[in-house]
């Protein structure tokens, strides 16, 4: 495992896995770790509203009298659910198209990416904004809206990939021996297309916690009392100057989470492919 | 090589038709019906025709396309239901405003970033590279309207609000030539409004400026590494020339191209990130007028922003790719 012993030798990537592992604890022990745990849901208490961070509230409480911390860790919960959607979803509609269009080739294949270069001519925020706006503003709408937009990436890096195999002499061998192209497809092309396309997933969390993060802020992804860390800064921005905490954390815990899968995939670009650089996507 | 261009040009004609086209759907296709969303919850039938027929929506999808597309040529972007102007008259008051903030958030990252990335490539794996690219990848991972909300309750000595003091315009009333207010107050040496227009674009530009800083440091840093190791780089080393001359002389220029590639494509990544800004500072903006939109359902709005972004995106890809090709003669035999 010479990756792994890289990866471990590399320490920001490393802090980057302790800040991801804790998240990933938190989002599944939310409901043990939360001193409220029903404030994630219906509860309200208008008469603790606005209480600053002090015993018995260490992040305050809302508006409503709602307990911070734990909305923030339930918000965990949130973000994770929405980036793991996004990212099944562009990987299951990215995938097949990007196999179809390296292995296939052609015609298909032209029309395919240039599909592909339509979808990619859109910042990532900006069609699934257009999007979220004309449906019903939702968690599961903002994941469909953001999933739209990311997965050519998928598509664009499956390609090449499997055009490589297509072309290889073990697969030319396959064929002559009678070997259906669905079997050539299973045994060879989907597998070696995997890899790159868990590899890219877990660069892209960051970027998809970001993106739906600024969905919920502007008012089209999660509703109230759904508990998500863009929608909550987006219910304190205007009590800031008097309640700074209702803003604050929530706003860190976006900011902790992205620096935590952005450490690690930096970590693994390096690892894997030290010429390939950023992506140019914004947030 | 005009053969390269024509070729290029049409490749991005096809994109641009092709986001017509998505735009087209996102408006009419997928909100299910666009003329209770156009006439309100409580239009009767009789209304509800009225609005089908006045948007074309009786018709069959491939004949409303045609004209959905032939309006964008022909610069009808359709009418904002919040501002009831023609769209594209409302971009263009708001375009200038945001072109100015982004310009300046991204001079101000090119100008810190560069710099910093060169400095994390000369001292790779030391402390200071360590610490850089922590702080870079802090910086990529900004939620950018809380670091908005951050900065103008933080820093609140620089103006929070507006593009510049508005009663300046009783006093030193401003000439208006490109609507982007600090090159406005520069041709018409209008001191007090240039010093008051510089001071009010501070912080919403640090706000937009986040992202870019941190991508264009980490590209400059990796892009110079891999240079670095080039083999007339090695030659060089090996041949005696110092460090200083290496980097200035041989690795900079080349290490800059990808820099230069990635802060045209942020240019339109950072028009979106308006979005999440401009109405925290009230900048009169392309982003407040989406926020706008957004708040009030305005789709024709919101998709001519979307739109116009996307074209930007596309046409500063082209420039991108010709101009790269221009410098680099490598890239021609791929074209």
């Amino acid at each position: 495992m010479t990756v792994w012993r890289a990866f471990k030798r590399d320490r920001l990537a490393l802090l980057g896995a302790i800040i991801v592992a804790i998240v990933v604890v938190v989002a599944i022990l939310a409901p043990w770790l939360a001193p409220a745990p029903d404030d994630a849901t219906i509860a309200v208490h208008p008469v603790d509203g606005l209480l600053a961070p002090g015993s018995g509230h260490w992040f305050g409480t809302d508006q409503v009298g709602r307990d911070i911390l734990t909305r923030v860790l339930f918000g965990a919960r949130t973000s994770l659910r929405i980036a793991i959607e996004v990212l099944v979803i562009a990987a299951l509609v990215g995938m097949p198209l990007g196999i179809l269009a390296g292995y296939a080739g052609g015609i298909v294949g032209d029309v395919i990416m240039r599909i592909t270069d339509v979808f990619l001519a859109f910042p990532a925020l900006l069609l699934s904004l257009a999007l979220a706006a004309v449906l019903t503003p939702s968690v599961s709408n903002a994941a469909i809206a953001i999933s739209v937009t990311w997965w050519p990436w998928y598509t664009r890096l499956i390609r090449a990939q499997a055009a490589t195999v297509a072309a290889s002499g073990y697969v030319t061998a396959a064929r002559a021996l009678g070997v259906s192209h669905v079997r050539i497809l299973i045994r060879h092309v989907v597998p070696n297309a995997a890899a790159p396309v868990i590899v890219q997933a877990s660069l892209d969390f960051g970027g998809v916690i970001l993106t739906a993060a600024a969905l919920s802020y502007l008012g089209l992804g999660a509703q109230d009392p759904t508990p998500e860390w863009g929608l909550m800064v987006n219910q304190g921005q205007t009590l800031f100057q008097t309640h700074w905490w209702v803003v604050t954390f929530p706003g860190l815990a976006i900011l902790v989470t992205a620096l935590g899968f952005n450490l690690i995939g930096d970590g693994l670009r390096t690892i894997i492919d030290p010429r390939q650089v950023l992506h140019d996507r914004g947030s | 090589m005009i053969r390269l261009l024509a070729r290029r040009l049409a490749q991005a004609l096809v994109v641009v038709a092709g986001v017509v086209v998505v735009t087209f759907a996102v408006a009419r296709v997928i909100p299910g019906d666009p003329a209770v969303t156009y006439a309100g919850p409580r239009a009767q039938k009789a209304e509800l025709e009225a609005v089908r027929q006045k948007l074309g929506l009786d018709r069959a999808w491939p004949a409303q396309l045609a004209t959905y597309a032939g309006g964008i040529v022909t610069g009808d972007w359709g009418t904002s239901l919040h501002t009831r102007r023609p769209v594209l008259d409302d971009l263009a008051t708001a375009v200038p405003a945001s072109l100015e903030l982004v310009a300046v958030a991204l001079l101000g990252a090119a100008a810190l970033g560069i710099p910093l990335g060169v400095l994390a490539a000369r001292r790779k794996g030391r402390l200071v590279d360590i610490t850089i690219r922590l702080l870079t990848t802090l910086s990529v991972s900004m939620p950018v309207f809380w670091l908005g909300l951050i900065l103008q309750h933080q820093l609140s000595w620089f103006p929070v609000s507006g593009e510049y003091a508005a009663d300046l315009d009783y006093t030193s009333p401003l000439t208006v030539y490109t609507h982007m207010t600090i090159v406005d107050a520069a041709i018409g040496g209008n001191g007090p409004v240039l010093t008051s227009a510089l001071a009010h674009v501070v912080l919403p530009a640090m706000a937009i400026a986040a992202y870019p800083l941190g991508a264009i440091a980490q590209m400059t840093r990796a892009s110079l590494l891999e240079v670095i190791g080039e083999d007339h780089v090695r030659m060089a080393r090996a041949l005696g020339f110092s460090e200083r001359t290496i980097y200035a002389r041989l690795a900079m220029r080349p290490a800059l191209n990808p820099v230069i590639a990635l802060i045209a494509l942020v240019f339109a990544y950072s028009l979106a990130n308006t979005f999440l800004v401009e109405s925290i500072y009230d900048w009169p903006g392309l982003g407040s007028y989406a926020a706008a939109a957004i708040g009030s359902l305005d789709t024709p709005a919101i998709l001519g922003v979307t739109l116009l972004i996307a074209i930007v995106y596309v046409l500063l890809n082209l420039v991108v790719d010709v101009v790269q090709t221009l410098i680099d003669p490598r890239l021609r035999g791929s074209a």
